[in-house]
């Protein structure tokens, strides 16, 4: 039965049956992100002060690469996953909330994608 | 009656006395927030290096100046402390450590490990700087 009122359904309010699936999700990228941001630290400290070729040959190494991709693209999706709740919790206006949620959505989409592709062109590109 | 004011009363952020639980609870998402910003700045970072030498050597002194060096830390230090209490998190899943007295020395080693983290991978930073 649905408890749920009949103006509630219309608006699209109350429980869309996705926060288990949220949950789950925010907490499997941060068990992935303990050793990759880790990683990450370790290999940005290395590269302090760097120039370009020292960089590309650090990302010619398969591993490197291979952490790389998948640091930013679990990265953008736990970062992603954080700011649905922090916008969900401060905005309240229907119109500017869907806007900031799908912004988010592009803009994780976008980095994750950028990042991803810079990588494997500095790694595999001439 | 006289008692009756001095009785607590709800959260009210401007008269509540802040606690260790709260002010951690509220830096774990202000730090979220700030290493989605960051996020941006390894975007900026990497596509500077896929762009060319030249981007990329801008891109190292811009992050390697002092404003780029000030953010950098402020990540750095975000970065440590997410990680951090992310982990305490993840033991709060697993139904660990909600007594008061875990709570705050959990806080406290959260606080701890984040400061020395931070320090160590900037000592660390300067070390191959200074190697290089």
């Amino acid at each position: 039965m649905d408890m749920r009122s009949p103006m509630g359904r219309v608006r699209g309010h109350g429980s869309a049956g996705e926060a288990t699936a949220h949950f789950w999700a925010q907490r499997m990228t941060s068990l992935a992100l303990i050793p990759l941001s880790l990683w990450f630290v370790f290999a940005a400290v290395s590269l302090v002060g760097a120039d370009h070729a020292t960089f590309k040959a650090f990302l010619g190494h398969h591993g490197n690469v291979l952490l790389t991709v998948l640091f930013v693209l679990v990265l953008f999706r736990h970062a992603q996953l954080g700011l649905q709740v922090v916008i969900e919790d401060y905005v309240h206006a229907d119109g500017s909330k869907l806007a900031s949620l799908i912004a988010v959505k592009f803009l994780a989409a976008l980095g994750a994608a950028s990042c991803a592709l810079a990588a494997i062109k500095l790694a595999y590109g001439s | 009656m006289a008692t009756q004011q001095q009785r607590p009363l709800s959260p009210h952020l401007m008269i509540y006395r802040p606690q260790m639980t709260s002010v951690l609870s509220i830096t774990h998402r202000f730090t979220g927030v700030a290493l989605s910003f960051g996020a941006l700045v390894l975007t900026y970072w990497l596509t500077s290096a896929a762009y060319g030498p030249e981007a990329f050597t801008r891109a190292q002194a811009v992050l390697g100046s002092w404003f780029g060096r000030l953010v950098l830390f402020a990540l750095t230090f975000s970065l440590f402390f997410h990680f951090c209490n992310g982990i305490r998190h993840l033991a709060w899943d697993a139904g660990w450590g909600f007594e008061m007295n875990r709570l705050r020395a959990t806080g406290w080693l959260v606080v701890a490990a984040s400061v020395l983290l931070t320090l160590a991978s900037w000592l660390a930073a300067y070390a191959v700087a200074a190697g290089a």
